[in-house]
């Protein structure tokens, strides 16, 4: 047994590429090993900017010899059939065996894989490792890029180290031989570093100034950084994205802890922490107080002599961009936030949708129209309005301009500056809210408003040019608005009608539009709750019964509907009931009971059963009820109204609950009753009956969507 | 005489210039045309193209006339300097080469953090685009290094390594000062700002407020028209100058601010076509020589 490294150096490698590096490294090292049939115990895999290292350890010496042995075509068979066979199996034809099968010679191909040596094989493994390495983006690169089949890779490849136990694994990749070779830090160390094999490996690295473990260098920034913080009587802000991308960027990581000038913190927090992370990929502190401090921490990738020089260059870099923030924090507040707005008039939303100042518009209509309807209860209509007309104005300030993630937030901050309320402040500043799956949903009034607005006008806008999402296209991200929309109505127990929010918004086409983006949502509803482990079969169940409807687009009911059945049929009443229900549908299936009644002059005098006062009378013009065709007629009555009262209250488990009550008496009824009666108006009464029962079912959802 | 790299911004650019001369590269000089960098220079985009070696270094003036702050601020320029390398193929110590290159001019990465952060490049106007980094000096960006994978459309067979160095912010970190003005030009007390801050006050008035723009919509309209006249005639080289003569007329017409948001992507476009119907011509010209001398080559 002898533990296996593998290093595999190229020039710097992008921070954001490298922990998908190791699990691609991997993977591929798994799948060689697996298909020459060697188990792979634990693997170790590191990553700095400049190399890509992989140890497994306790590899076999050799593989075990293998003898495979193949049945064939029978002698006599076409010669094509016997050579394809052959090449199949990688043998000539005259070393093929005849045997005696069952009375038929029969061809056999015998193959003695011999055991191979482990070097060999990983000398073949590590080039098509390397050659089948998927990377976000490759190049090419050097002399033999005067060809375009030449090897791709991330950045020009520049060493490979392959050692079995203390053996060199000889092979040779674009030019570049393996060996025991490798490189320190880019400039704490020069020359060679020759490794022994993979127990010395990080070892002698790190006594080249390498630390080539990722964790180790993200754990040395993370306390280092946290320490360079309390150091300095400050409190470091955590930016776990920060600390890996560190790591990614230094082989030898030493923060340093550095301070820029007071005035600065005149600009939002936010700028200056975006600005150091962004441009500059710098921590910033906080003071006792939980202020951003005039403090900065960058992440030198080398013990510099004196530290102070590396501290003070990244200190004028961080200086210029503050600055260039300030001056924009400054110009921008020059100019209010509604002569801002003006300037939107001059920027296309999509050339089919007219300007920005066009769309700031429909949902400036659409938010006050929220609010005077009470959808949003407690919002005051003319804030609303006010707000969603300010909502974009940020979007032609020069720091949004710079920084385009400001979004919103520097709205906020103008807004605030220039004396507005704060109910539009914030609702500027948080109408893009909820962004991702983990972001806070507002739930302020007027943020709400704006916000809602915000997304039905994104909704409906492209719905109505029919640029939908396809496939994994979503270019005007309407997936990620649905799901806002979502969040933003099931937070704030909004109930709102779609056609009419439509109709609001100036569909001309009297509520199909807010049709079809009630579908869309119901789809990503369905997305939303399959998450939640709510089945998608019974979302279309409530969906189902909502469609056409006047209560259409009503996607809280929908929800809650679908999350009452989805408790509803974990209980056995769920179950049972179900595949009552089931039996019913099949029957009156079968017996095609939904067609037309044929107008003979001598209707059925069941047909109109479900007037409550005739039922009595007609029941007695027939025929004497059995008992449990009275009894699941009992049952009916009872449960119906219940149930309907239970939907008009909003109560969907009240509702399941009162078709629970139907599970005994339709059990009953198909226990004793039969339905296909000799007698004709017995049938059809029977038949009547069970399209009662799958009525008043179909009143709470419908089943017929429900699966299993 | 012995050079002051650190202390002289002409000595910096000598100093850069000796060192890419014992490299093997051909020392060139600018191009004689008002270009926004040294990218346009035919030396990197015409010359990447093709199987030939090509190795060659000069400084390259660059215009860009928004970037133009009157003088005023102490980092922006309409008209500032680049120190251009190019080297096809690129040879496998490039990034060696560049480190010594900025041991030369007095940066010692062990005093200075040197890092390598990625940055790749794209120039769909050149239909050009590679892969590299942007080099930082304690977290400045000194340099920007990119592998050329396509340029013109084509790709690069070899690919060639581009060393872009802004001269200026490189000066300013090595001689410490915090304006650009305050560069000492020659090391014996003539400062940038002597040599260019009036020739930034004037060209920044120009560019945003005088160059008459009727003249240069002209100037555009017929820029683009003699560049296809050069195509069609098989004169790539001329047409490839028309098109930089466009680029350059449509960033002024930028800085005049007639260019509407709406229009602006169809100026781009228009001179993005010149640009690669230059360099497609350039190609299919060239074509015969180049396999002539290397058979194994094709576009």
């Amino acid at each position: 047994m002898s533990d296996f490294l593998l290093e595999i150096r190229s020039e710097e490698i992008p921070a954001r590429m490298q922990a998908g590096a190791r699990t691609e490294l991997e993977k591929l090292f798994r799948r060689e090993m697996d298909a020459a049939g060697v188990a792979v115990g634990e693997l170790t895999i590191w990553s700095t900017p400049r190399r890509l290292a992989l140890i497994a350890r306790d590899l076999p010496e050799a593989t075990e010899a293998v003898s495979e042995e193949a049945k064939g075509p029978p002698v006599g068979a076409p010669d094509q059939a016997v050579d394809g066979f052959c090449r199949k199996l990688g043998v000539e034809r005259g070393d093929l065996e005849v045997r005696d099968i069952k009375g038929r010679e029969t061809y056999f191909a015998v193959k003695n894989v011999p055991g191979r040596a482990m070097t060999g094989l990983l000398a073949e493994a590590i080039p098509a490792i390397i050659r089948d390495f998927s990377w976000p983006k490759s190049m090419r690169w050097g002399e033999a890029s005067i060809s375009t089949e030449s090897l791709k890779w991330v950045r020009p490849l520049s060493g490979i180290v392959a050692l079995l136990g203390d053996t060199i694994v000889e092979c040779e990749v674009h030019g570049v031989t393996s060996g025991a070779v490798t490189l320190g830090h880019r400039f704490h160390h020069s020359g060679d570093i020759t490794i022994g094999g993979a127990d010395d490996y990080a070892v002698k690295l790190r006594a080249g100034h390498v630390i080539v473990d990722h964790e180790e260098r993200a754990a040395m920034i993370r306390t280092g950084a946290a320490k360079a913080a309390s150091d300095a009587g400050l409190t470091l802000v955590e930016d776990e994205g920060l600390v890996i991308e560190n790591a990614g960027l230094t082989e030898w990581p030493v923060p340093l802890l550095g301070r820029f000038e007071d005035d600065y913190l005149d600009v939002p927090p936010e700028v200056i922490q975006l600005t150091a992370r962004v441009n500059q990929k710098y921590f910033v502190c906080e003071d006792g107080q939980g202020k951003l401090a005039n403090a900065f921490i960058c992440n030198s990738n080398i013990d510099p002599v004196d530290p102070a020089v590396v501290v003070d260059g990244n200190r004028k870099v961080l200086a210029a961009r503050l600055s260039d923030a300030r001056f924009f924090w400054e110009l921008d507040r020059k100019t209010s936030l509604s002569d801002h707005a003006k300037k939107l008039e001059r920027i296309t939303f999509h050339e089919k949708l007219g300007t920005v100042a066009d769309k700031v518009e429909r949902v400036a209509k659409l938010a006050e129209w929220l609010a005077t309807e009470g959808i949003v209860p407690e919002c005051d209509p003319a804030l609303a309005r006010q707000a969603a007309e300010l909502c974009k104005a940020d979007l032609v300030t020069e720091m949004v301009g710079e920084f385009p993630e400001l979004q919103g937030l520097m709205g906020g901050y103008y807004a605030r500056a220039e004396g507005l309320p704060d109910a539009v402040a914030d609702a500027i500043r948080d109408h893009y809210k909820p962004v991702g799956q983990g972001d806070d949903v507002p739930t302020a009034p007027v943020t709400v408003a704006v916000s809602l607005a915000d997304k039905l006008d994104n909704l409906f806008s492209f719905f109505k040019i029919d640029l939908l999402p396809t496939g994994s296209k979503d270019p005007f991200a309407l997936r990620r608005a649905g799901l806002s929309y979502l969040r933003l109505s099931q937070e704030n127990q909004l109930e709102l009608l779609l056609s009419s929010a439509a109709r609001a918004w100036g569909d001309a086409f009297e509520g199909s539009l807010g049709l079809r983006v009630a579908d869309f949502l119901f789809d990503r509803l369905g997305v939303q709750l399959k998450d939640e482990g709510v089945r998608h079969d019974l979302i279309q169940a409530s969906r189902a019964w909502v469609a056409g409807s006047d209560t259409d687009g009503r996607l809280d009911r929908v929800e809650a509907r679908a999350r009452a059945l989805a408790d509803f049929l974990r209980g056995d009443d769920g179950t049972n009931l179900l595949s009552g229900y089931k039996r019913a549908a099949n029957i009156l299936k079968k017996e095609d009971w939904s067609a037309e009644p044929e107008h003979t002059g001598d209707e059925d005098p069941m047909e109109n059963v479900d007037d409550p006062e005739m039922r009595e009378v007609y029941a007695q013009l027939s025929y004497t009820r059995e008992a449990a065709e009275k009894a699941l007629i009992d049952a009916l009555d009872e449960a119906e109204p219940q149930a309907a009262a239970a939907i008009t209250g909003e109560d969907f488990a009240a509702a399941m609950a009162a078709l629970s009550s139907l599970r005994g008496p339709i059990d009953a009824f198909f226990e004793e009753v039969t339905v296909n009666d000799e007698n004709p108006s017995k049938r059809s009464a029977r038949l009547a009956l069970l399209a009662r029962f799958r009525a008043a079912v179909h009143n709470v959802a419908d089943f017929s969507r429900i699966e299993g | 005489m012995e050079r002051k790299p650190q202390s002289s911004f002409q000595d910096m650019i000598l100093a850069l210039h000796d060192f890419w001369s014992a490299q093997g590269c051909l020392i060139l000089q600018p191009y004689d045309m008002r270009m926004g960098a040294g990218t346009f220079h035919t030396a990197t985009t015409l010359r990447a193209l093709g199987p030939e070696p090509w190795n060659a270094a000069f400084v390259q003036p660059c215009r860009r006339p928004t970037d133009g702050r009157y003088g005023e601020n102490p980092n922006r320029l309409q008209h500032y300097y680049q120190y251009q390398v190019i080297l096809k193929p690129s040879p496998s110590d490039i990034q060696e080469l560049y480190l010594k290159s900025l041991g030369v001019i007095g940066i010692d990465p062990l005093k200075h953090d040197i890092r390598f952060v990625e940055d790749d490049w794209e120039s769909p106007t050149l239909g050009a685009w590679g892969l590299g980094w942007e080099v930082w000096c304690d977290g400045m960006e000194v340099t920007q290094f990119t592998y050329f994978q396509q340029m013109g459309g084509f790709d690069c067979k070899p690919v060639a390594g581009e060393l872009t160095y802004g001269l200026e912010r490189l000066a300013m970190y090595i001689q410490g000062v915090d304006s650009v003005y305050d560069l000492d030009f020659n090391g014996r007390g003539v400062s940038y700002g002597e040599v260019f801050l009036e020739n930034e006050k004037q060209m920044s008035k120009w560019n945003f407020e005088v160059a008459e723009t009727g003249a240069l919509f002209d100037l555009f309209a017929k820029a683009e028209a003699e560049c296809q006249n050069a195509i069609a005639n098989d004169v790539p080289i001329a047409a490839y100058e028309q098109a930089v003569e466009a680029s350059h007329v449509f960033n002024l017409l930028q800085a005049r601010g007639v260019i509407s948001v709406q229009e602006r992507a169809s100026y781009m476009g228009r001179v993005r076509d010149l640009a690669r119907g230059s360099c497609e011509k350039y190609a299919e010209v060239m074509a015969p020589q180049w396999q002539a001398k290397y058979p194994e080559w094709s576009l």
